[in-house]
């Protein structure tokens, strides 16, 4: 109890953070990640690293910005080195800011056999960014992926971690002008990480 | 039941709740486990069955049991690699989104023998959406009285959760997957120690395949015996296949092994032959990691015997002649297709999921990468072919975990089986350019 308290002391504090961005999770969230925590040993909290840095990057802006890797490293009670390794090594996080739909093509080869190095093609084409580029209305950023375990319903791409499957050029110009339409809802998927623990 | 263990109630309206999973003769496996059967006695049927994980080795699954070190009083955990990153393979998706209740029916027999109380399903974080779907097929597993405290009402207890990964190829790799699991990079573990021994939080932990923890429910309701006497020799029972590439009808099909190459590339009920009518040039049948074979290789062994889908009859003239079972991510080349182009493709995959812990597979994945590169835009020379093959014979064996050979492996066997495709890359450099990004049609072949 009394390192829970502590613990949301620095929480509190940590809401100041450089870029004046408030960095903390809202009560809901909070209390899922504290249950997160719970799935663990006793003193095994960093195993959450992973669930948790989903939530914070899908909740505090769309990407793992210093300040919100510092508060997950607060919450779990870990060292902020131990986030900024673990956040820097896996693809699905993002380090920079991000569109607010990130588009990732698969490029591996089941996919670019059934026609994957169009999409990209086309989807570079008609975005006029290259892979890594963000769109100027910051809407789209389009990424290159490897496999996605579609390869029987390719070619395929994620947005957002949606899935589109068997892909064609005009099925992409429905998808985006779709996105367009919603662009206030980055969740094509319908849902959050949040929702997705019981 | 057509030969269908896993998928034979695939169709019916509802499965994944559940209600009608139960009303299919669903979880009867943890009530004849948990009320008759003793640990051991699981145990005991699972060897008897013949069972080999389905991840990529076939290492027999009892046997592995086995070796878990059960002296010890720290706790025992059961892990369930869900982690799917192989390319080609996409079953174990296929399985969890249609059949969750299979998986979590698996787990807990699994568990109660091995004397588990806490297992953990890692799954590879693109399958987001398939988290919420375990997370409520676990729910209901729970209020139903199968999951949680006092099992059933037998003293045994246990807890599953759900851990999603982040993007991390190597974190199918057992010991890298631990390493995730508990928060880290995925930086696979010197072996020994074995997870066996020393797994997740140093205690003994055992790690199998998604598609071999839902074979453990069948098993237990039909018997051991009874479900090795599906298959051929070793390779018992059946084996989800995920079809992909040029095919008419690619997906994910449950074989019973011994089903011959053949009838499952043109068999209606499978891959329906080749899209297009096109021939058949070439196969990678076990996930990008296992040897590439030409159609004729693909089709009869070298002695002229008609292959078969076993761990044998595909492994049969070893990687001269012969390639792997592996996960079972059959990838279907046509005449069209360039070997080429698929190496580098590949190539690229493994330099990218390098964790770079080991030189030789951090620096030689990017240098078979680099030469591909030049070899497939016709900037290559012929002594690259030759370069590339001694850079995978330097990374086999030479590393920390098989992420190494895995890489080698493509690359190799591409060279030994289509020479004369990366020769003519380098001798026609500007064909090369122009026809369809350097793909060589087999008539153009000399
Ligand atoms: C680079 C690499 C990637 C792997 N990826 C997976 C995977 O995605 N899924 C899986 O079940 N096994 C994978 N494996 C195999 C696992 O290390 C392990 O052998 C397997 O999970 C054991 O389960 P099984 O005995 O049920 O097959 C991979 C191995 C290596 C070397
Ligand atoms: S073989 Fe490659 S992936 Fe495996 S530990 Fe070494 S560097 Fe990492
Ligand atoms: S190769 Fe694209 S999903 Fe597997």
């Amino acid at each position: 109890m009394n390192k829970m308290m502590e613990q949301n002391n620095i929480v509190n504090h940590r809401q100041f953070a450089p870029e004046g961005r408030m960095v903390a999770f809202t009560p809901e969230v909070l209390q899922k990640v504290r249950q997160l925590i719970q799935r663990y040993p006793e003193g095994q909290q960093k195993s959450a690293l992973l669930p948790v840095l989903h939530i914070a990057q899908e909740e505090l802006g769309g990407y793992l910005s210093v300040d919100v890797m510092d508060y997950v490293a607060t919450l779990l009670g870990i060292e902020p080195i131990e986030v900024y390794e673990v956040a820097t090594f896996y693809s699905m996080f993002y380090l920079d800011k991000m569109g607010n739909y990130v588009i990732e093509v698969c490029r591996t080869g089941p996919c670019s056999i059934s026609g994957g190095e169009k999409i990209m093609e086309h989807l570079q084409e008609v975005l006029r960014v290259k892979p890594g580029e963000t769109t100027p209305d910051g809407l789209f950023t389009l990424k290159e992926v490897e496999c996605l375990g579609s390869c029987g319903t390719g070619p395929v791409m994620q947005v957002n971690t949606g899935y589109y499957e068997h892909l064609t050029p005009g099925r992409v110009d429905r998808i985006l002008e779709e996105l367009k339409e919603n662009a206030n809802n980055n969740k094509p998927d319908g849902s959050s990480w949040v929702e997705k623990f019981c | 039941m057509g030969g269908k263990i896993l998928l034979a109630n695939i169709d019916v309206p509802g499965i994944r709740g559940f209600d009608v999973y139960r009303e299919t003769g669903g979880y009867k496996s943890v009530e004849k486990a948990l009320k008759e059967m003793t640990p051991a006695m699981v145990n005991t049927e699972v060897t008897k069955s013949g069972l080999r994980g389905r991840g990529g080795a076939g290492f027999p699954t009892g046997l592995k049991w086995s070796f878990l070190d059960r002296k010890t009083d720290r706790p025992r955990y059961l892990v369930c690699n869900a982690d799917e990153s192989e390319p080609g393979t996409f079953k174990d998706r296929y399985l969890m989104q249609h059949l969750p209740h299979l998986l979590i029916e698996g787990l807990i027999i699994s568990s109660y023998a091995l004397g588990v109380n806490t297992c953990y399903i890692y799954i590879r974080g693109e399958f987001k959406y398939l988290v919420g779907i375990l997370e409520h097929a676990i729910l209901e597993a729970r209020d139903h009285g199968f999951l949680g405290e006092r099992i059933l009402g037998t003293d045994y207890s246990l807890k599953i959760f759900v851990h999603p990964g982040a993007g991390a190829y190597i974190c199918g790799e057992e010991t890298a997957l631990l390493e995730s699991l508990e928060g880290k990079r995925g930086n696979p573990r010197i072996k020994p120690p074995f997870p066996a021994f020393k797994g997740l939080y140093g205690c003994p932990t055992v790690v199998n395949n998604v598609e071999t923890l839902a074979a453990v429910g069948p098993i237990i309701v039909m018997g051991g015996e009874e479900y090795a006497k599906f298959g051929k020799g070793k390779s018992t029972g059946t084996k989800l296949i995920s079809a992909c590439g040029n095919i008419n009808k690619p997906g994910v099909y449950e074989i019973e092994m011994g089903l011959p190459v053949e009838d499952f590339i043109y068999g209606a009920a499978y891959c329906g032959g080749i899209k297009g009518d096109k021939y058949l040039k070439a196969v990678i049948p076990g996930g990008s990691s296992v040897p590439i074979l030409p159609a004729d290789l693909m089709l009869s062994t070298a002695k002229g015997e008609r292959r078969l889908m076993t761990y044998e009859s595909l492994a049969d003239g070893d990687f001269a002649t012969g390639t792997m079972l592996g996960s079972g991510g059959f990838i279907v080349f046509d005449e069209d297709a360039c070997i080429v182009r698929n190496t580098w493709n590949l190539a690229h995959f493994y330099r990218h999921e390098s964790c770079g812990q080991c030189s030789p597979c951090r620096e030689g994945t990017g240098w078979m990468e680099k030469v591909l590169f030049r070899i497939e835009h016709g900037q290559g020379k012929l002594s690259d072919i030759d370069l590339l093959v001694r850079i995978s014979k330097n990374i086999e064996g030479n590393t920390i975990c098989p992420l190494g050979d895995a890489a080698a492996w493509p690359v190799a066997s591409a060279i030994r089986h289509f020479r004369r495709e990366f020769e003519f890359h380098v001798e026609h450099p500007e064909a090369v350019k122009h026809i369809n990004h350097g793909a060589l049609p087999v008539s153009a072949l000399p």
